[in-house]
């Protein structure tokens, strides 16, 4: 079996996987990091959505060899460790969840849309958000939780860089 | 002093605190030592007799502790529950979890395997071997229903389960020499819940304990029914539904993989797993709609309505599940909608497919039933040259009318759909909207705007035990809470109703420290497990808050009660004389002598010094079973832009004025709002579970259902009016499925809207471009695509 070396919410593991081996499932399976999860079987809803070397991917359509080498950052893994990323901050603010369960995707596809686009309009979120289903909220909180946060990374860069 | 009232407040929700750093309890996040995981093999055929099912090669395979077929449970593995048999006669076959002799439905389960860990389970799969001796699919239910159609159910004789007959007034006086009959046929299209956690199961046993950890809403039914299925006795099983990720009525069912994973575990004495992937939870999770519609209503020349006739074929699907043939008759009291008239008839069958089972979504029944009324009332509006806001104002019952008895045999309670649609029309700026609708139509825009209508109220608040048990459902309606005080004065609230996104447990607390007078951060609010709450009928028909919020409310007024008679004893006064307000006790009349909720909770644990025969606990628990159903309304304005040459619709502004009684917290009720109305507009312009010509679901992933991603929605402008409720003392009504039940109608009403000009008098749902254009093409006089006469739209011509 091939062996992968990845760091995981600043954690390094090094493991034998099976080659087609998902990362989603080495996640949550075999480093028991289950606050990614599941959806979907064919990457249209986004929930196991998590950063790799700082670009979201969809973690159920990436193989964990394919990881190997590599950073990986998952909603675990955001906030300072004290306090709320602005994004799960602002999730929390705009009442931007129900369920929740599509959160951890949303909140990491946001960073990552944040990322290349610092202050994106109603329009650039839901565009760039596309790829992320949400059965609960319509959308519409989500969008200004994103905006939101995305001003409020604007005040502090610090906060941001610390997270990644 | 006096902390702000948290009723009404828009409290952040506590809930979100787990939700959004990963901390979240999903069922698929239960690790037990020893876990083995459990795959389905599933069929691949609409319809077929099983003439071999051989797992041995599977049970071979590396890592598998064991493969079985339906005839290996057959002994055991019993029938799974419908608890709704609405008539005497109906039809009701059985339901083995795992197939027999006979799959009726592709992505029925056929066999079971169980292994080390979800791939090497999956793999063995393969290792299956079946036989299939294909029999003929069942699709149509037209066809379903005529004399020597193929059956579903070879040995019943019949695709139909039942007939159910609702009669109220002359219809036939009212249709007789009436001015202005509309007749129309409607189909409601079968969708697939799709709530975002697909479903999960974990079942240890200890010794002769079971626990079954389950993504589903209703853990005390299902407890009850699994306990039924499998003979395993009630009080030896715990089911817990820990974070549950989304329901919309498609986890209120007893699933064959629950009762299978149950067997399973009892079988191997080991924990077992199961975690469903999406494609096949879209063939294998119950459906939902699925109507056909034939409805005629009679008016007169100034639009009254005279009589309304509902006749539906319901679509079962393969087997009755839990509450599948109930379902569509909760639209026999909705058809009427918040209009008078003199006479109406219901008429619903319950008709047998080759297709996975229906059962409640979202609204379930209401919102087939609203969108045929308020469809209707468009065309109505239509025939009679008329605004469909004013036909709707000649024939809705007044707010000075209330309590109502409507023609459906309800009483409303209450409302006011003057307010509300004034409302919406000064948000929507109607006039300014129709004004631009003349002039598009005027100088025939190729995108064309159409105005959406929807008036609407739906029962909720499920429900009266009396009114359930003259529908012969199998069981009350009834919701439990418990007030636990502890010695700290700190509060646990136990609620039988339990959330899965509906954030219970902030609007509880908010309950709980208005009554109790204590700070919201000292309330834990416990629920989602047969261990922890004992009693529950659980989550369903928007009854958590008008049902169980009162039991809520009336176990914490108990534990004022009891905490006064403390009061007293400890004050030296009269229980008479004691007041109690913002947590404290006093006496009248001397304000200075005072004793804290919380004193009188470490007073009582403590029991040293408590009144003569007092039992030393401030606890308190009630059973609420509501009077009546409640009935939230409001007015759904729509806007839609058309692109003719397109068929492409855009939703321009959308406005949803609803009432939903008294508010607890609006922040959670804005969100209802949002979700809700993102089902409806979905149901109206992308949802759809399609079947080929040979019963294949040809929809089992997220790339061909299409449930709306970010950019398929609009910017919604949601707003309230606040009737309370009269039927429940905190005067609130339940916001779970208004939005739903609103939005269908009033988006395709938009659409119809726009397109009047060219003839076209319905889309078939959901209104894809690809439906849209053909309908300008196909709808017209003499298949015109141009509007009117005298039209040039240019490029929309050509060949019909």
């Amino acid at each position: 079996m091939p062996r992968v070396s990845v760091e995981v919410d600043g954690v390094k593991y090094d493991d034998d996987v099976e080659p087609r081996l998902l990362l989603a499932h080495y996640l949550r399976d075999r480093l028991g990091k289950v606050g990614t999860p599941i959806g979907c079987d064919t990457s249209n809803c986004g929930a196991c959505t998590v950063l790799l070397d700082g670009m979201s991917v969809k973690s159920c359509s990436v193989l964990a060899v394919q990881a190997d080498g590599k950073d990986v950052t998952t909603i675990e893994g955001l906030g300072d460790g004290h306090g709320l990323h602005p994004l799960q901050q602002a999730f929390h603010e705009e009442h931007a969840l129900q369920c929740g369960y599509c959160t951890p995707g949303m909140i990491m596809a946001a960073l990552d849309l944040i990322r290349e686009n610092p202050d994106p309009s109603d329009q650039e979120v839901r565009e760039g958000l596309e790829g992320n289903l949400c059965r609960c909220t319509g959308y519409q909180n989500i969008v200004r939780a994103v905006r939101n946060a995305a001003g409020a990374m604007r005040q502090s860069p610090a906060q941001e860089e610390a997270t990644r | 002093m006096t902390a702000a009232p948290e009723i009404g407040s828009a409290r952040l929700r506590s809930e979100d605190a787990k939700l959004i750093t990963g901390q979240t309890n999903w069922t698929d996040n239960i690790q037990l030592p020893g876990l083995l995981h459990v795959a389905f093999l599933r069929s691949p055929v609409s319809h077929a007799r099983i003439t071999r099912v051989d797992v041995e090669a599977a049970r071979q395979r590396p890592g598998v502790v064991a493969a079985f077929s339906g005839a290996d449970f057959a002994d055991e593995q019993g029938s799974l529950p419908c608890a709704w048999p609405v008539t005497e006669d109906m039809v009701l076959p059985d339901h083995p979890p795992i197939a027999v002799d006979e799959v009726r439905y592709a992505g029925e389960p056929v066999a079971v395997v169980v292994a080390r860990d979800r791939y090497a389970a999956a793999d063995a799969l393969e290792a299956i071997d079946v036989d299939y001796e294909t029999l003929p699919a069942v699709l149509d239910m037209e066809e379903a229903i005529k004399e020597g159609a193929d059956l579903v159910h070879s040995d019943k004789g019949t695709n139909q389960s039942y007939e159910w007959v609702f009669e109220a007034g002359d219809i036939d006086a009212a249709f007789r020499d009436a001015p202005v009959v509309i007749e129309r046929r409607y189909i409601q299209q079968r969708l697939i819940p799709t709530a975002m956690e697909p479903r999960a199961v974990v079942c240890s046993v200890v010794g002769d304990e079971y626990t079954m950890w389950s993504a589903t809403q209703i853990p005390h039914i299902l407890r009850l029914m699994l306990a039924t299925v499998t003979g395993i006795p009630e009080h030896r099983l715990r089911v817990i539904a820990p974070d549950v990720g989304g329901g919309f009525g498609s986890k209120l069912q007893v699933y064959s993989e629950e009762v299978i994973c149950l067997l399973l575990a009892r079988r191997l004495g080991r924990p077992v797993k199961w975690t469903e992937s999406r494609s096949e939870g879209n063939a294998s999770v119950h459906h939902g709609r699925d109507q056909i519609q034939r409805l005629s209503l009679a008016a007169e020349a100034d639009g009254r309505i005279r009589g309304l006739k509902v006749d539906l074929l319901a679509d079962m699907g393969a087997y009755l599940m839990l509450v599948t043939p109930g379902v569509p008759l909760l639209g026999a009291f909705m058809f009427n909608g918040i209009y008078k008239m003199d006479a109406y008839t219901f008429k619903c069958a319950g008709i047998f497919t080759t297709k996975t089972p229906t059962d409640a979504y979202r609204g379930a029944g209401r919102p087939e039933a609203t969108f045929g009324i308020e469809r209707l009332m468009d065309e109505l509006a239509n025939e009679l040259s008329l605004d469909p806001l004013e036909v709707r104002r000649r024939n809705w019952i007044t707010h000075e009318e209330f309590p109502y008895d409507t023609i459906a045999g309800l009483t409303y309670d209450s409302g006011n759909y003057e307010a509300a649609t004034d409302k919406a029309t000064e948000l929507f700026d109607y006039d300014a909207l129709r004004a631009e609708q003349a002039e598009r139509r005027e100088r025939q825009d190729p995108v064309q705007l159409g105005i959406g209508v929807s008036t609407f109220t739906e029962m909720c608040g499920l429900a009266p035990s009396r009114v359930l048990g003259s529908l012969a459902y199998g069981a009350g309606g009834w919701e439990h809470a418990s007030v636990r005080v502890l010695p700290s004065g700190k509060v646990e609230v136990v609620t039988g109703s339990s959330a899965h996104g509906q954030g219970h447990e902030t609007a509880w607390a908010q309950i709980t420290a208005d009554r109790l007078g204590v700070p919201f951060e000292d309330v834990r609010v416990l629920h989602g497990d047969t261990g922890i709450s004992p009693k529950g009928m659980d989550t369903y028909g928007s009854r958590s808050l008008a049902v169980g919020g009162v039991a809520l409310y009336n176990a914490c007024d108990k534990v004022v009660e009891k905490a006064k008679r403390v009061a007293a004893h400890l004050l030296e006064a009269d229980e008479k004389d004691i007041e109690f307000a913002g947590g404290s006790f006093s006496v009248r009349g001397v304000p200075d002598q005072t004793r804290s909720i919380q004193e009188i909770s470490l007073a009582t644990f403590a029991a040293h010094d408590l009144p003569e025969g007092f039992e030393p606990s401030l606890d308190s628990d009630a059973t609420h079973d509501p009077d009546n159903f409640s009935f939230p309304h409001g007015t759904h304005l729509c806007a839609v832009e058309v692109d003719t040459e397109t068929g492409f619709a855009k939703i321009r502004s959308y406005i949803a004025v609803d009432d939903v009684g008294k508010v607890v917290n609006p922040l959670i009720v804005e969100g209802q709002v949002h979700g809700g109305l993102a089902q409806g507009i979905a149901q109206a312009l992308y949802e759809e579970a399609v079947y080929d010509a040979d019963g294949n679901l040809t929809t089992t992933t997220m790339a061909d259902y299409l449930v709306p991603s970010a950019t398929d929605l609009p910017t919604f402008t949601t707003d309230r009016t606040e009737t309370p409720a009269t039927t429940n003392p905190l005067g609130v009504k339940g916001v779970g499925e208004a939005g739903t039940i609103a939005s269908t109608p009033a988006v395709v009403n938009s659409i119809v809207d726009a397109l009047r000009p060219y003839g076209v008098a319905d889309v078939p749902m959901p209104c894809t471009p690809e439906r849209v254009w053909r309908a300008i093409r196909g709808g017209g006089p003499e298949h015109s695509p141009r509007p009117g006469a005298g039209g040039g739209l240019g490029s929309a011509g050509g060949e019909a």
